[in-house]
């Protein structure tokens, strides 16, 4: 039972090497993607749920945790589950952060609570300014929106909250 | 096993609304006004085809665990089991499709395009917040999924039926044409198909919510709601308008032309 603990724990630590293929600085554990890790043997089972359901980096990312897992002798399946919903509260601290440093404002506020469909300040992840506007609510990819920095002039992405 | 079939039905009925709009908004993928709106409408119908194949993924699943309740016509022929989601999209003849006729009628402008979307995404969002009680979990799964898009789809849409219905002369005629053009298929909307008998639904509930949206955005837009009220229908039953035949022509060719090609 301790052992099986040691074990889940390091390919959890696997698990944090494989990154988000549109976002490279966000793992999958930090994108709040990976609702579970079963090991029994050397028999993993990771199950994960879509960011979003058009997503094609899902696809990708399924693939990556398969060959990372692999790479270490473990026999890998994937499972993937609808229900509970991925949220952006999933989320953890440190993947916003990296965000951020990557230049991508991070989702502001608790996913649903219909208030991000309207009148959200962004503070712009260059120079922190919140003198932001949104230009258009889908960017370089549906999960994010696009808006522009006034005070530095830079567009920039944000992470919507879901 | 009747409610099987029903549930089959009604899941391909989902599936085929979100394929066919998806398929739609589309078509605008590098024809978009500016590049942004261009690049919002091409996430839209991305996230319509995840949706689809969300749907077609359970209804293969159902279909392969009961093949005795229910033929599907491949082109006069009996679809070959097991049933996936590439079969059901790519596979299936006009008559199969279950798609209101909202989701096939061309995109027309800018306008045509966006409210046509708008009113579409306010039905799916009442329809979907009645699925979450759905006896079948995974049915359930999808549509809570579903509504994260939907609500961002209603939001995107309903800016630009403001937008242009308050805009300037001309965006303010031409968003009233679009809706004369296609007001007549909102009415198939409410119209509960016979394969939509799952408890949690209750289409006259949809059908007043919507109205009460719809009304009040275009009060604000200072748009009218025409009063003659013809409802063309026959979509989930399969009876469709001749524009869905060349969407699929399209849609299909590829599959049958050359059968199990992958890329
Ligand atoms: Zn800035």
């Amino acid at each position: 039972m301790v052992n099986n603990t040691i074990a889940t724990n390091a390919i959890w630590k696997i698990l944090e090497t494989v990154k988000d293929p549109e976002v490279p600085v966000l793992s999958v554990v930090d994108l709040g993607v990976i609702r579970a890790v079963e090991l029994e043997e050397q028999q993993v089972r990771v199950t994960i749920t879509p960011t979003y359901t058009g997503c094609p980096a899902m696809d990708m990312i399924s693939m990556h945790i398969k060959m990372a897992l692999n790479a270490a002798g473990y026999q890998t399946t994937i499972q993937t589950i609808l229900s509970p919903a991925w949220t952006t509260d999933w989320m953890t601290e440190n993947g916003k952060q990296q965000l951020k440093a990557y230049g991508i404002a991070p989702p502001i506020g608790k996913s649903f609570d219909q208030t991000y469909l309207d009148n959200l300040i962004v503070p712009c992840p260059q120079c922190n300014s919140t003198h932001t506007v949104l230009v258009s609510q889908f960017g370089s990819t549906a999960c994010k929106a696009l808006y522009k920095c006034e005070e530095c002039k830079e567009p920039f992405d944000y992470f919507k909250c879901h | 096993m009747a409610t099987m079939k029903n549930e089959i039905d009604f899941l391909l009925h989902l599936a085929d609304n979100a394929l066919i709009i998806g398929h739609r908004n589309s078509e605008w993928c590098g024809h978009g006004p500016i590049l942004e709106q261009d690049i919002a409408i091409t996430n839209i119908a991305l996230d319509y085809i995840g949706q689809a194949r969300n749907f077609y993924q359970h209804a293969a699943q159902l279909i392969n665990q009961h093949p005795t309740d229910i033929t599907i016509n491949q082109t006069g022929n009996n679809m070959v089991l097991p049933a996936t989601e590439d079969s059901l999209a790519y596979l299936r003849d006009v008559r199969e499709f279950k798609n209101l006729l909202i989701t096939e009628i061309p995109n027309g402008d800018w306008a045509y395009t966006t409210l046509r979307l708008y009113l579409l995404s306010e039905f799916e969002l009442q329809l979907f917040t009645q699925l979450l009680q759905h006896t079948d979990a995974q049915v359930a799964a999808i549509a809570e999924k579903s509504i994260k898009e939907v609500s961002y789809h209603v939001k995107w849409s309903q800016d630009w039926v403001l937008r242009l219905g308050d805009g300037t002369e001309e965006s303010k005629q031409r968003m009233q044409v679009a809706i004369e053009a296609i007001w007549a298929y909102t009415g198939e909307l409410f119209i509960q198909p016979d394969y939509a008998t799952a408890a949690c639904l209750n289409y006259a509930a949809i059908q007043a919510a919507w109205n009460k949206k719809v009304s009040a955005v275009f009060e604000e837009a200072g748009l009218n709601i025409p009063s003659k009220t013809f409802v063309q229908k026959g979509g989930p039953d399969g009876m469709h308008t001749e524009h869905l035949g060349y969407i699929l022509a399209e849609m299909q060719y590829l599959q049958r032309a050359y059968p199990n090609s992958e890329w």
